[in-house]
């Protein structure tokens, strides 16, 4: 069966004045139908470049190679015209910041409507209808009422309700969340994320969810794709990557959450290190020179993917049979 | 509630302008009658003076001109012999207003359209074609431009009248010489507003629905970009009509600010006073309109100060 994403050796970079920043550089992975998709990985990795690849939301002279194929179709190199068919429909988002991603000046109810009528042959009042039935969908109450009300009127956790609402307006097989609950308040998060839970189960879509929390992974996803600086590290089952970790990176990421069972809260134990020059990333392992485990090839080549099992690949020199054993890792951290 | 109490700062404003005024002009060394003074006889004299009440101590003179203004009555003008300052203001006024407003309307159309093109095309030629005649605009006086324009439009190329005041061809040199300085601030104003928004996270989510640029741009774009531009038409009204004084001068218009300016030539003093008052009436109350159009424009901001009853 053929997945519904399938993204190929995508390639992003950015001129600056700094120079040529290589957000995104060799990024590959799929999603299936139905599935529930986790990226993570820490600032600046290229989470959220390669997610607004997907969505078109990147100038193409910025696409420096890849392909991007929804449906089995390529959409890397749609027209702009027919690009604007999927998004919205096909493929709808959420962004992190609820608070600045609703126009100030426009009605809630509008902003919903809006997409619907551009997507579907409806009139005014039947998209009008279809919105208020969102809004109740998200969980708003009075949708009537709050349909002609404006975002300021909207508490944050409301709002990310509204911005969810104008994603799945047109019932999208696919929902790609960037950190949809980070700008929210820890009670609103759990919240939200029970609700795009619900949601999935109900309309069936994908979800790509892009999050810093590893615990929300394991509430949410079926599968993880770890990034560190511009490439996957990392793929596999939730199971896969956090009982059986093959890279250094994750092994470091999972240490850094702290241990449930723990009686009184350990202070999170962040990766020594800085991430790598993206500028010019080095042509080994990127994760070398923070990696305790790096060996001489890791400097020289960059590692390819190695199969650990069925989906579940790391990109580390470990994995090659030629390697020394490496003993058990998140342990130390949760001693 | 919120009118209520704008309407009272309004005339609080108006009354403090009207005293300023009166105090200042009175402190100014100088009489209106000193051309004349050998001339006259000192008899005739007194009875001038008394008639416009100048014989009177100042605290009286005061107490007077504010009960007339009260009923709206501006008083006589020195100067001229058969209107009073009522008259002059209406007579002089719709001249300015039609030159302020047409100027208005041309500085922000044309201030907006230029500063909304040079955004969309950030960075490129025509952005910095549009930035670099904003620059002139604003650099090049309203009294170097005028001249300029009389010339080339009226002198060589005979298409519109050089000068005075009737038809509406004799409207539109003065009123472009008036709006270009303003025209251009807003264009850079416009621009940077414009850019900005562009870059908000709710252009993202609207590109994500997959809406057209066209749709983007004008529903999304424009009406944000535009809200602070609006709180610029108060004291741009005030510039554009205080800025008449020179334009009206150079067109030889009938207008309120050439009265205006002749009035402090001649130390006409009801003149003066009344001409002021009445400019910063208007100015008051324009910021009033602007003030409530922003909050009708803008839905964050809501008339009644008292919130959840
Ligand atoms: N428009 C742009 N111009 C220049 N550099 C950019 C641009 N967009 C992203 N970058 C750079 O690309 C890199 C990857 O950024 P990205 O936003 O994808 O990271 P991220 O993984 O989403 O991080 P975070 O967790 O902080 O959201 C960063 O170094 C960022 O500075
Ligand atoms: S390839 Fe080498 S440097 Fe990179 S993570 Fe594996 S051991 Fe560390
Ligand atoms: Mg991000």
């Amino acid at each position: 069966m053929s997945h519904l994403l399938e993204v190929e050796h995508l390639k992003v970079t950015f001129p600056t004045y700094g120079g040529e920043v290589q957000a995104v550089r060799d990024v590959s992975f799929y999603v299936d139908q139905g599935e529930v998709v986790a990226i993570v990985g820490e600032s600046g990795s290229g989470k959220t470049v390669t997610v607004q690849t997907i969505m078109g939301l990147i100038p193409a002279k910025n696409i420096k190679d890849g392909n991007v194929r929804f449906n089995g179709k390529e959409i890397l190199h749609l027209s702009k015209k027919e690009m604007r068919k999927l998004k919205g429909s096909e493929i709808g988002m959420v962004f992190q910041d609820p608070m600045t991603s609703l126009n100030p000046t426009m009605k809630i109810g509008k902003q919903i409507a809006e997409g619907i009528r551009k997507h579907q042959k409806l009139s005014k009042a039947e998209a009008k209808q279809k919105a208020i039935e969102l809004l109740r969908l998200v969980g708003i109450p009075n949708a009537e009422e709050r349909y002609h009300q404006y975002p300021h009127e909207f508490s944050g956790g409301m709002r990310q309700r509204v911005v969810i609402a104008i994603a799945l307006a047109c019932n999208p097989k696919l929902l790609i969340a960037d950190e949809p609950t980070t700008a929210l308040d820890v009670t609103i998060q759990a919240q939200i994320l029970d609700l795009m839970k619900e949601l999935q189960k109900k309309m069936g879509m994908s979800i790509i969810l892009i999050t810093h929390d590893l615990g929300v992974v394991a509430e949410m996803a079926q599968r993880v794709i770890v990034m560190y600086g511009g490439t996957v590290v990392e793929t596999g089952t939730v199971f896969d990557i956090f009982e059986n970790p093959k890279h250094p990176y994750t092994w470091g990421l999972l240490r850094s959450i702290p241990n449930l069972h723990d009686k009184e809260k350990k202070r999170l134990v962040p990766i020594e290190g800085s991430p790598p020059d993206l500028f010019s990333p080095p042509k080994g392992c990127p994760f070398a020179p923070r990696c305790p485990y790096a060996m001489e090839i890791c400097v020289e080549k960059n590692p390819t993917p190695f199969h650990i099992s069925n989906g579940h690949t790391a990109n580390c020199w470990l994995n090659d049979p030629r390697a020394p054993k490496v003993e058990a890792f998140i342990a130390e951290g949760r001693e | 509630m919120y009118i209520v109490k704008r309407l009272l700062t309004m005339i609080v404003t108006i009354w403090l302008i009207a005293t300023l005024t009166f105090i200042i002009m009175k402190s100014i060394p100088g009489d209106p009658f000193a051309s004349d003074a050998n001339v006259l006889p000192e008899e005739v004299l007194q009875n001038i003076r008394a008639k416009y009440n100048l014989d009177k101590p100042l605290p009286v003179q005061y107490v007077l001109y504010m009960k007339n203004l009260l009923t709206f009555d501006l008083g006589p003008s020195i100067q001229s012999e058969t209107r009073d300052v009522n008259t002059l203001i209406a007579d002089g006024f719709p001249v300015s207003a039609v030159l302020g407003l047409q100027s208005l309307v041309i500085a922000l159309l044309f201030g907006i359209l230029l500063g909304i093109i040079a955004a969309l095309n950030h960075n490129r030629l025509l952005d910095r074609l549009a930035m670099f005649l904003a620059i002139i605009g604003i650099s090049v006086p309203s009294f170097i431009l005028a001249p300029l324009l009389i010339k080339y439009f009226a002198v060589e190329w005979k298409l519109l009248p050089v000068a005075s005041w009737g038809t509406w061809a004799h409207s539109i040199l003065p009123s472009i010489a008036l709006a270009t300085t303003p025209m251009a601030v807003i264009a850079r104003f416009m621009r940077s507003s414009m850019l900005e928004v562009m870059q908000q996270n709710y252009i993202k989510t609207a590109e994500a629905k997959g809406l057209s640029p066209a749709t983007i741009v004008i529903k999304h774009g424009i009406r944000n970009a535009i809200l602070p531009v609006i709180t610029f038409i108060g004291p741009l009204f005030a510039v554009l009509i205080t800025g008449t004084f020179v334009i009206e001068k150079i067109f030889a218009i009938p207008g309120l600010g050439k009265y205006f300016v002749d009035s402090i030539f001649n130390r006409d003093y009801p003149v003066i006073l009344g001409t002021t008052v009445f400019f910063s009436t208007i100015l008051v109350i324009t910021l009033f309109l602007v003030d409530i159009s922003y909050r009708l424009i803008d839905p964050r901001i809501k008339l009644t100060s008292n919130k959840g009853d």
